[in-house]
């Protein structure tokens, strides 16, 4: 008797965990502009009943969805865990298990992290650092937070040694911009060299093109010989001088390809850099660019994006452009346009540009 | 749901007017509440609820929920979107999404700076990185958008701050700015595409004005009125706008925030101008109508009168500036919050006006307070107040 119920239990909880895959499946369906927008809200309203138990399912749901479906999933899981916060019923194992499968989505993995923080904190500081290297930039911070503590701590007690070490270890682990820009002005102040570039992955060393005209910012449409073939020893006719290619390596710790260096502080005209990214194999990647000026960017002649927003700011990691290297040289064009403006602050006409992966990780030229 | 529209019926029955607070500006985004239970002369902080996050935008009030959002994270990337109890501050739900547009704003605004509205029963929560939710009051996710994952160009590095509105079974969102410049009428019930149009490209931080069946849409090209089920023109005002405060609807005049104050009569096709007051000059502040006054907040913190007849100007009341949200009125008094968080309550009928009392908030506040049942909620980076 007593068998047949659990077999009974095991059944119903085998059932209730197939039943979940078809409305995990509903919401990763969909798409743009509110499409499946419908179905899914249906399926929501059936996840949100599921047991705790079901949690570290819910949340593989969200591994290789969009992120549309993600955000689906993730309110969903956000209910269930709510109640079973107040129930004292998260299965903080089943999590720590999901947490620790580097394989399922960051962002998933994040979410894992949070509640497993939410249910037992001193449990989460205990994971907190074997996240150092992991492939979610999110889950890095907390442990690269507590180096930067160990190395403060260490410097309190005069152990520049032991400082060294553990800001050394939380800069090499660090993704994020803020936490890179903290530790390495802890190791300068050390006596310390950190190489930046290197660590973000700028491209330092481009050759540039320039004045082609943008008046009434009809360039960022135009397409200069630069778009159909790139002779490095042509010249063409610009905008009030000739356009002539010339070497550029930047100098700036941040990436900075500053257009107004070589070819001084003209207005209205587009310029164009442009430069080979070796890759020691075929891989997927992202291109990062940060610009306050018009753009377009080619990888290997196909183009990546396009964004004709003129100085409303600029930041590392502005945009980001997936991408997929191959094996060798990857040409990468970009086209720079400034435009009209006289203020004081739209002088700048440059980019910055990397190339990471998805974590955020600089991807080394081969040469 | 079935609690809000029970309590609806029964406010009907015994002709009570339930007076929400569903959008940016309150009814008709007019900024003066239509509640028949204005705020007492002396106010007090009833409640403090706190925030885990940024945010500029202003709490919208349900029956007895009040709703706000606000973005956390060292990029602001999780958006939270809270409904707390009136009565109490306690938290009915929270939902935690993340972000699928874009992220970066200027250091002095957010991604929650899109104030939320609600038509009732469902509230729609929009950001700067042009995420849109709709839940139930409950807190039931209904659907989701994500803007600029539709419309890749859709953004703006300064960040974004347009409150959608809804009307009629229609929910307007704008996105409007230099690159993917539209807006676009979604079905409340799926959130999908009734329309959706071009906008000018350029950088506009202004949110709709609801006035006469019509959705009135500020932008530097002027005023575009459309019919909010079909996005079809009903008049277009094209002498040029402001891209920050917004304007207001009266009666059967809309005070166009544009060459200072424009008293705009629009007909089927056409816009007749009545006056135009160029000294009328709003900084951030949105301008409001109360009686037969209009008001305006200046660059300097200036609160000016004028009339509603020919924008002649009464007086002029120096507050204690400076301010990025915008006056709100009930009864007889007009309300503010400065950015140093000292809450001013002003009564504008005595000669000259005068600021009748202060409360410091002692936070940064860059928003715009909601009034409902006698009471104004005003948030911070940090919390919501209650102020009663």
């Amino acid at each position: 008797m007593k068998l047949s119920l659990v077999c009974l239990l095991a059944l119903a909880t085998v059932s209730a965990a197939a039943d979940l895959s078809q409305p995990i499946e509903v919401m990763r369906a969909v798409q743009k502009e509110g499409q499946g927008n419908e179905a899914a809200a249906k399926a929501w309203q059936e996840i949100v009943k599921a047991d705790a138990a079901t949690l570290p399912e819910v949340l593989k749901g969200m591994n290789g969805a969009n992120p549309l479906a993600e955000n689906w999933l993730r309110a969903a899981v956000g209910v269930i865990a709510d109640e079973a916060l107040k129930a004292k019923k998260l299965p903080v194992e089943a999590l720590v298990t999901f947490l620790k499968n580097t394989q399922n989505s960051p962002g998933a993995r994040v979410v894992a992290f949070d509640l497993i923080h939410r249910a037992d904190e001193k449990l989460a500081e205990e994971l907190t650092p074997t996240l150092l290297e992991d492939p979610s930039a999110d889950l890095r911070r907390h442990p690269v937070a507590k180096l930067i503590d160990a190395g403060d701590a260490a410097l309190e007690k005069k152990d520049s040694a032991a400082a060294i070490v553990a800001y050394g270890k939380g800069l090499g682990a660090a993704r994020d911009e803020d936490q890179i820009k903290v530790l390495a002005k802890k190791l300068r102040g050390l006596n310390q060299k950190v190489d930046l570039p290197k660590h973000f992955g700028f491209l330092m060393s481009w050759k540039m093109i320039a004045p082609f005209s943008n008046a009434d910012r009809s360039g960022f449409d135009t397409v200069y010989p630069p778009e159909k073939e790139l002779k490095f020893d042509a010249s063409y006719e610009g905008k009030t001088k000739e356009a002539k290619w010339v070497d550029f390596t930047s100098t700036d710790e941040y990436g900075k390809i500053d257009f107004n260096k070589p070819f001084g502080m003209e207005k209205s005209v587009v310029g164009y850099a442009a430069t080979d990214f070796f890759s020691t194999e075929d891989r997927p990647a992202e291109i990062r660019i940060g610009c306050k000026d018009g753009w377009k960017i080619w990888l290997n002649g196909e183009l990546l994006f396009a964004r004709d927003e003129y100085h409303r700011g600029a930041k590392l990691d502005q945009y980001k452009m997936p991408c997929q290297l191959k094996k060798g040289k990857n040409t990468i064009l970009v086209k720079c346009c400034q435009n009209e403006q006289t203020e004081q602050w739209t002088v700048e006409w440059e980019f910055q540009l990397r190339v990471c992966d998805a974590t955020g990780t600089a991807i080394l030229a081969a040469k | 749901m079935k609690t809000i529209s029970m309590c609806v019926l029964m406010c009907l029955a015994t002709g009570v007017v339930r007076a929400d607070w569903l959008q940016f500006r309150g009814p008709n985004a007019s900024a003066v509440s239509t509640d028949a239970k204005a705020p007492a002369d002396e106010l007090k902080i009833a409640w403090a609820a706190d925030l885990p996050g940024r945010g500029l935008s202003a709490p919208i009030v349900v029956g007895d929920r009040v709703f706000v959002t606000c973005s956390s994270g060292p990029g602001q990337e999780t958006l939270h979107v809270f409904c707390f109890n009136a009565a109490d501050g306690s938290k009915r739900w929270e939902r935690a999404m993340r972000t699928t547009g874009r992220t970066m704003t200027h250091p002095k605004t957010s991604v929650a700076a899109n104030t939320p509205c609600s038509d009732g029963d469902r509230v729609f929560a929009l950001f700067s990185s042009n995420d849109l939710f709709a839940f139930d009051l409950d807190g039931n996710l209904l659907w989701l958008r994500g803007l600029t994952f539709d419309y890749a160009n859709a953004s703006n590095s300064l960040g974004m701050s347009q409150s959608p509105v809804v009307m009629d079974g229609t929910l307007v969102v704008q996105s409007e700015n230099d690159s993917e410049s539209f807006v676009a009428g979604l079905d409340v019930a799926t959130g999908r595409n009734k329309w959706k149009l071009e906008r000018p490209k350029a950088a506009n931080w202004t949110s709709a004005t609801v006035w006469k069946n019509t959705v009135a849409l500020q932008s530097s090209a002027g005023i575009l009125a459309v019919d909010p089920a079909t996005g079809k023109t009903v008049w277009d005002y094209s002498d040029g706008a402001s891209t920050i405060p917004s304007s207001v609807g009266s009666g059967e005049t809309l005070y166009a925030v544009s060459h200072g104050i424009t008293a705009l009569a629009p007909e089927k096709g056409s816009v007749t101008q009545l006056w135009r007051n160029e000294k009328l000059n709003s900084g951030t502040a949105s301008p409001l109508v109360l009686g037969d006054s209009l008001y305006v907040v200046n660059g300097a913190g200036v609160l000016i009168k004028a009339s509603v007849k020919n924008g002649d100007e009464a007086w002029k009341l120096r507050m204690k500036g400076p301010f990025s949200g915008s006056p709100v009125a009930a009864g007889k008094r007009i309300y503010i919050v400065n950015e140093r968080g000292i809450f001013q309550a002003i009564d504008p009928n005595v000669p000259g006006g005068k600021v009748v009392q202060e409360i410091e908030l002692k936070e940064t506040v860059l928003t715009t307070p909601a009034i409902s049942g006698g009471a104004l909620y005003v948030r911070s980076d940090a919390k919501l107040w209650k102020l009663q």
